[in-house]
């Protein structure tokens, strides 16, 4: 390393603010900046999200009332959705992660549209901050829960308006994201790095960024109508008005299924780049790996009813839609036989990124296998709103997405603040996370095969004792993420120096000094040789 | 300046002007058509219509014709996915029992 | 669309293109709802439709048509140099902008003056399929309408940056991108149109 890059080490880009102080970030265009915005607002969404996840287990303690009533509880579940899914989980990694390293992992000095990407955050805290609102306004807080059904959401006088507002700001946010990612993707990559040069993480992205521009919008008109039948009596949805409520949750479907592959996909992207480097070896069928990332965005789009079994859509519609959903199954198990593939005979590291990426196949798979328990339309029927969906998703969610932003902070953020956490303290993290998060969702899925219904505040005592353990394991998780959290703030701000490749990756973020200079590359960089090419890298 | 500007295409005004012309005939023959009691074929008759007057402002007014192949390949994919949420909802809705 | 840092003008009208899909994709939704009651309600829709005026829709419909050949000439005239007519041509456009709107502005006064509006109680006593096709048609062109404000707007903004040089002969993307915006609101409309107001059979 020469001298010159011993020195832009020392801060890097996080010295090199143009405004002083918070107006150096919040008015930045640098990418790396705009990531870390995204990155430290989400993770406090995602606190919040967690502390009202664990007020609801309280309230689920026992049956009846533990610590609130039933409207608060429809209000806290409600906001603990909403804010998991659009604050959390949507812009979660791409917004991230995506905006740290996907330019640098093309070999570019920012995105495409830079202004246009600090907008996009803007417009993530101004529809964080009209949710947030939602609450205090008008007549209480939402309880609609995180889908916003009609005929309820057209009729509660709870301040759903305000809330649909602010979940139109936050999709505009999560499509400017995904159009600057593709077209910084095409437009950018530098020479030499050609489609089959392209990181697995990077393609990923360019998977999803298609679904933001293309479904997203759906979501938009969905919720301006729900807004106008509220406002103005518009009344597309309500029979008595000659519409069909049942179209609302098509066209809500039509965005929110795909949308969990936005939510999903950028995970696996993290995992496809981790594994490759902690088993020291090229990913498994690479080409592979991307047309499954392709056709999950395709066949994702193609499913969304399978949310609907139960809602008197035709019968026609249930079947062909099941079939479907089993469809999208084999682009996602091709992933994770191509993963398991590549850890085969590897020289594994055991190291924390991996732990999280480990956790994510296990658990996404098994939140994949009971999520076609859901999609088979017989089995969904007997299980269709019970404690056994949630667990599901909960499974593919946070463990799918949840694991590998964790992962993702473990493995990225030495790179950008240049400074290590502790890896004892984040491996003992992991392991009380993970204990927690089964005993948690475990018991959820089997209360819920027994029968328990998903969004009530009450329960018959029977499913008690299995309510308590997943109380219990909550409390584990929590304490395991608190754990994380500081392991990895501290290790941000008083870490040890990390060197500018401690993984010893093969992808171009790994070449710059961490952290990277504002203009990432002093020259253009030419690739020569693969993304998982750890020989020609020089690094084995 | 960029290499961008060299085979940007100029439209003469001639072009546009044409297919203006095309497009307020088409107005005229979409407005007929409508006249005419085809049944069910007139709501069709009017997208295929509709259709070639897009393609024609799509072509032409917005210089796709003149694009790379990625532009039209994207318009075609945005088109394509509409096409089959409108599609598949009519799974539901045609055969609701 | 973003300014002077980037040069890649195919990168620009990318970007543009792809905002554009998300257009297609918003008013995609609202054309769903609309096919899936027309096959529901094919007679009501008639009776509803066969109320809306042809010539007000028509008179739009050639308003936009022109405006839209307004623009796409004046990217030609501003690439040869002809500022003056450029800037001429895109006043006309706000000029059929200004009056596609004031059409819209009669139009749904007589029709309100009917009481024919989302909500009101005659609307509410029309049988469901035509309560349907009025509410749908106000959210429609109610969302194009602001479509077309808000392209207008794009265009005068436009105008001042031809007029103060920032945009000229050698670097016209921001011009050719406010056109593409304003062409998609053709475009809708050319959907628009016999959907709504040719519905007569």
């Amino acid at each position: 390393m020469t001298v010159d890059h011993a020195a832009a080490a020392e801060r890097g880009f996080l010295a090199e603010a143009r405004r002083p102080g918070p107006f150096g970030w919040i008015f930045s265009t640098d990418h790396k900046r705009i990531g870390l915005l995204y990155l430290w607002s989400i993770v406090t969404f995602f606190c919040v999200g967690a502390l009202l996840g664990l007020l609801i287990r309280l309230e689920l303690w026992a049956p009846g009332r533990t610590i609130m009533d039933a409207q608060t509880y429809n209000a806290v579940f409600t906001l603990h959705g909403v804010i998991m899914i659009f604050l959390f989980i949507i812009p979660g990694i791409p917004a991230a992660f995506g905006n740290l390293v996907m330019p640098i992992q093309i070999g570019a000095r920012d995105v495409a549209f830079p202004r246009l990407n600090l907008l996009s955050w803007w417009l993530y805290i101004g529809g964080a901050a009209l949710a947030v609102t939602s609450l205090f306004t008008g007549g209480g807080p939402p309880d609609t829960g995180w889908t916003f059904y009609v005929p309820f959401s057209a009729r509660t006088t709870t301040n759903v308006s305000l809330a649909t507002v602010a979940v139109f700001i936050l999709g505009f946010s999560s499509i400017l994201t995904g159009l600057n990612f593709v077209t910084t993707i095409h437009r950018l990559r530098a020479e030499g790095m050609t489609w089959t040069r392209l990181p697995l993480f990077t393609w990923s992205l360019y998977a999803t960024a298609w679904i933001q521009i293309l479904a997203t919008p759906v979501l938009g008109i969905t919720v301006a109508l729900l807004f106008a039948e509220r406002v103005i009596g518009t009344g597309l949805f309500d029979p008595a008005q000659g519409g069909d409520p049942i179209m609302f949750q098509h066209l809500f479907w039509i965005y929110s299924h795909p949308a969990v592959y936005i939510m999903v996909l950028p995970g696996m992207g993290v995992v496809s780049d981790i594994i490759p480097v902690f088993a020291r070896k090229p990913a498994f069928g690479y080409k592979a790996i991307v047309v499954s990332s392709l056709a999950i965005a395709f066949a994702g789009s193609l499913v969304w009813a399978h949310h609907m079994y139960t809602s008197g859509m035709s019968d026609l519609a249930v079947m062909v839609f099941s079939l479907l959903t089993f469809i999208v199954a084999i682009p996602s198990a091709v992933k994770v036989f191509n993963w398991l593939a590549t850890l085969y005979q590897g020289s594994i590291l055991l190291d924390p990124p991996l732990l999280f990426a480990l956790s994510f196949i296990l658990l996404f798979t098994i939140g994949g296998l009971t999520g076609l328990v859901l999609g088979a339309a017989a089995t969904d029927v007997h299980v269709h709103d019970t404690y056994f969906v949630v667990g599901h998703f909960h499974f593919t969610m946070f463990g799918g997405t949840g694991m590998a932003f964790f992962a993702a902070m473990h493995y990225w953020l030495p790179k950008f603040y240049g400074r290590m956490y502790d890896k004892t303290v984040a491996t003992v993290a992991w392991g009380v996370i993970f204990t927690g998060f089964c005993i948690l969702y475990l018991s959820m899925k089997i209360v819920g095969m027994m029968g328990m219904p998903r969004r009530y505040w009450d329960y018959v005592p029977e499913f008690t004792g299995l309510n308590q353990l997943a109380t219990a394991g909550s409390w584990i998780l929590g304490i395991g993420l608190v754990l994380m959290f500081v392991n990895l703030v501290r290790g941000v701000l008083y870490g040890k120096p990390a060197p500018a490749n401690p993984w010893g990756g093969a992808t171009l973020e790994w070449q710059l000094p961490s952290p990277p200079p504002t203009e990432n590359f002093a020259h253009d960089p030419v690739v020569t040789h693969g993304p998982y090419d750890f020989r020609k890298a020089g690094i084995l | 300046m960029s290499e961008n500007q060299e085979h940007a295409h100029i439209v003469p005004y001639r072009t546009f002007f044409l297919v203006w012309v095309a497009l307020l005939a088409l107005t005229a023959i979409t407005v007929a058509v409508a006249q005419v009691n085809l049944g069910p074929l007139n709501v069709w008759a009017a997208l295929g219509i509709a259709t070639v007057k897009s393609t024609l402002v799509v072509a032409y007014f917005m210089h796709m014709k003149y694009e790379a192949r990625l532009f039209k390949l994207a318009l075609l994919a945005a088109l394509a996915i509409l096409a089959i949420f409108i599609g598949m909802t009519f799974l539901d809705v045609l055969y609701r029992s | 669309m973003s300014g002077h840092e980037h040069q890649d003008y195919t990168g620009a009208k990318f970007g543009m293109w792809l905002f554009l899909f998300t257009e297609v994709l918003l008013f995609g939704g609202l054309f769903i709802l609309y096919a899936v009651y027309l096959a529901r309600y094919p007679k009501e829709f008639v009776t509803a439709g066969s109320q809306l005026n042809v010539w007000f829709g028509g008179g739009n419909t050639l308003v936009l048509l022109t405006s839209s050949l307004f623009v796409a000439v004046s990217i030609t005239a501003l690439r040869r140099g002809a500022t003056g007519l450029c800037l001429r041509l895109l006043g006309g456009t706000v000029a059929c902008a200004a009056l596609f709107m004031l059409n819209k502005f009669f139009e749904w006064s007589a029709k309100i003056g009917h009481g024919i509006y989302p909500g009101s109680a005659h609307l509410r006593e029309l049988p469901p399929g035509e309560t349907v096709f009025f509410n749908i048609y106000y959210l429609t062109t109610g969302l194009h309408g602001l479509h077309v404000v808000i392209g207008a707007i794009v265009l005068i903004w436009t105008m001042a940056l031809i007029k103060t040089g920032r945009v000229h002969a050698n670097d016209w993307v921001i011009l050719e991108n406010a056109g593409l915006y304003w062409h998609l609101v053709d475009l809708i409309w050319i959907f628009i149109f016999p959907l709504y107001y040719l519905i007569l059979h």
